[in-house]
């Protein structure tokens, strides 16, 4: 088994981009924000995001932003919570975090929480402790956290807390990798993490392994590499990794790469696109894979990047 | 298929239809440079001007909504396009309930779709307490088709709590169970069900036929994760009484006797010795029986045997049984 294909996968993310007539980058076209995410900071752990233009993403980052302060997905879409930490995520990978207004984003993040500490997606009302973390870090990487009830916010993520140590979307809800994800990171940004159980959680983790040594989201489920991050980060902020076996990890990850064309797929010899690549990446940088910049598990940021927010300058 | 249904399923471009003469299209802005130009198929393409001039207008008439399920059916993953659908239908003041078979028809390939889903709990929570059973029925063909599927689980327990239809959910999960014992979503469901209907008498109350059930699901497939961890949710809030009754323990050297699939029978064991059960003989000659040569020390107790056991049967977790060993209290 030769290692990673960092040079194939570089490629892929940078023709994905600009693929024409294509089905999937059609029906991705309102998520684009995510999309582009994902992508850069893939180039950026493989050292490559010098090969993008700035001006040109940042003139574009901005275009998807309203009146409310909220981003949308592409240009001409609403704003929504997941694309505006997705956009300031973007912008902190530049170093662009200053052509913000940071009020007006951090107004529309804070104005998204309701009554019971819970977070919506948007003006339409959706919750989901999945935008509790997105408001939660987007306010955080602009240090604007205090402009949230941060206590309620903490005491409606515990109410998704589960027997088995888990997280659900809501409450009662059952408890998933990318849920638990969610509410380990928000915990993590908030300093709350003594509410965890960790040795529970960390259990029900690294039960998520199976013999193929990729990881599953839940239960009798089958392994998808994004899990590689969703599981793999919230170890790490447990301080409970080594529960798992790295290297049978670590080589699952590896056997999901197109080696041909690049690009990284949820399972072995399955279609690539550019979520997977992103996680698969991330999972390895988490794993301390030779050659990959290292990566904040809670900001899902490089580390580099996360310091230049709240050290450099 | 006969010609003229082909000639009447066939595209007619929206500039070619009379009733959409007045409107002018707004292309696509991807900015000056579009880092991430698309080429968009041209009935896609021109669909999307079209929605484009009626939303740039704030047009809230039938023919927008008519659009709105065009566009939907090009690409059912652009909330923006839901977003408009929705404040037409507050504009027209629709009936809700012919939205909701909307919906049934395109939730068929689209299921996974986070949009469809937030716009029928809309829809729903418009409706109120007389959608519960529409919203449970087409909660449960999702589930035929896809018995873990995340959306339809999480839909269906917000309609239970904010529009009721208890009755009939313990049954459900037992089906559900009978057709696949290993869902963890129909354990989950249960647990939510059991501590939550207002039918019944909570935890404490369910507690004796929850832990038969559950027992009897163990050992038909004691490999079977989430019934262990059902087992010990049914005790919640209460360890000394998970630990004293009797039912537990003897579950376990039951899997352990018949020495297969028994991970998770073993880790149960070591969990109930941490909180102070005190082991049988027949526990300890159990757990004797099952232990591989190279593997027992002299002189271990039973918990530091059982993690030995555990490092080896279960080696992609062996960091995790050896951190257990470690964790354990040594008599001096």
């Amino acid at each position: 088994m030769g290692g990673l294909a960092a040079e194939k996968h570089i490629q892929y993310i940078l023709t994905v981009e600009k693929r024409k007539d294509d089905f999937v980058s059609v029906v991705m076209e309102h998520l684009r924000m995510s999309g582009a995410y994902w992508g850069l900071t893939t180039l950026d752990l493989l050292e490559k995001l010098d090969t993008v233009d700035v001006d040109e993403v940042v003139s574009w980052v901005m275009n998807c932003q309203h009146e409310s302060g909220g981003f949308g997905g592409n240009i001409g879409h609403d704003p929504h919570i997941l694309y505006t930490l997705s956009a300031v995520q973007v912008l902190a990978l530049f170093d662009k975090l200053n052509v913000l207004d940071i009020d007006k984003v951090t107004n529309y993040v804070a104005g998204l929480q309701n009554g019971d500490g819970s977070f919506s997606g948007d003006i339409w009302g959706e919750v989901d402790t999945r935008f509790s973390y997105i408001a939660i870090c987007c306010l955080s990487i602009l240090r604007c956290l205090n402009k949230i009830n941060v206590e309620k916010a903490v005491s409606y993520i515990i109410s998704c807390k589960n027997l088995d140590g888990g997280f659900g979307c809501t409450p009662g809800g059952e408890s998933h990798a990318g849920q638990i994800f969610c509410c380990v990171a928000a915990l993590s940004l908030t300093g709350s993490l003594h509410h965890i159980d960790k040795d529970l959680l960390g259990w029900w983790l690294c039960e998520r392994q199976v013999k193929s040594g990729g990881l599953n989201g839940r239960p009798e489920k089958l392994p998808d590499v994004c899990y590689s991050w969703w599981v793999l980060s919230s170890l790490i902020m447990i301080d409970r990794v080594h529960w798992i076996n790295k290297e049978k990890l670590v080589k699952y990850i590896l056997d999901c790469q197109d080696l041909e064309n690049g690009g990284i797929s949820d399972r072995p010899d399955d279609a690539v696109d550019v979520y997977h690549t992103y996680f698969g990446v991330a999972g390895l940088s988490l794993l301390e894979y030779p050659g990959l910049k290292a990566i904040d598990p809670a900001y899902a940021l490089p580390v580099n990047v996360v310091n230049r927010i709240f050290f450099g300058r | 298929m006969e010609s003229d249904e082909v000639e009447e399923m066939r595209w007619v471009p929206l500039s070619k239809r009379p009733e959409w003469s007045d409107v002018t299209p707004v292309p696509q802005d991807d900015g000056p440079n579009p880092v991430v130009p698309i080429d968009y198929k041209p009935d896609f393409a021109e669909t999307m001007d079209y929605f484009r001039a009626i939303y740039v207008a704030d047009e809230r008439s039938s023919r927008a909504l008519n659009l709105t399920a065009e566009a939907i059916s090009f690409n059912p993953g652009n909330y923006t396009v839901w977003y408009f659908r929705r404040l037409v239908l507050e504009a027209l003041d629709i009936d809700l309930q012919v939205e909701l078979d909307y919906i049934d028809n395109i939730a068929k390939n689209n299921s996974k779709n986070y949009q469809i889903w937030h716009h029928r709990r809309w829809v729903a929570e418009k409706l109120g307490t007389d959608a519960a059973d529409k919203e449970l029925e087409f909660t449960k063909k999702i589930l035929s088709a896809d018995a873990k599927h995340y959306h339809a689980w999480s839909h269906r327990q917000w309609v239970l709590l904010a529009l009721g239809g208890w009755e009939d959910e313990l049954d459900y999960c037992r089906e559900l169970l009978e057709a696949d014992i290993f869902n963890n979503s129909a354990w989950n469901q249960r647990y939510f069900v059991i501590t939550r209907s207002p039918l019944l008498g909570g935890l404490e109350a369910m507690r004796e036929s929850e832990v038969s059930y559950t027992v009897e699901a163990i050992l038909a497939h004691p490999e079977n994760e989430s019934p262990w961890r059902y087992l010990r949710g049914l005790y919640k809030g209460n360890t000394q009484s998970w630990v004293n009754d009797h039912q537990v323990s003897l579950l376990c050297l039951r899997v352990l006797n018949a020495k297969s699939n028994f991970v998770f029978a073993l880790s149960t064991l070591l969990d109930l010795l941490c909180h102070g059960l005190q082991p049988s003989q027949e526990a300890k000659d159990v757990v004797a029986a099952l232990e591989m040569s190279g593997t027992d020390e002299p002189d271990s107790d039973l918990a530091t045997s059982i993690c030995f056991i555990l490092e080896h049967v279960d080696p992609i977790r062996a960091n995790y049984w050896r951190w257990r060993k470690s964790k354990l209290p040594h008599a001096t």
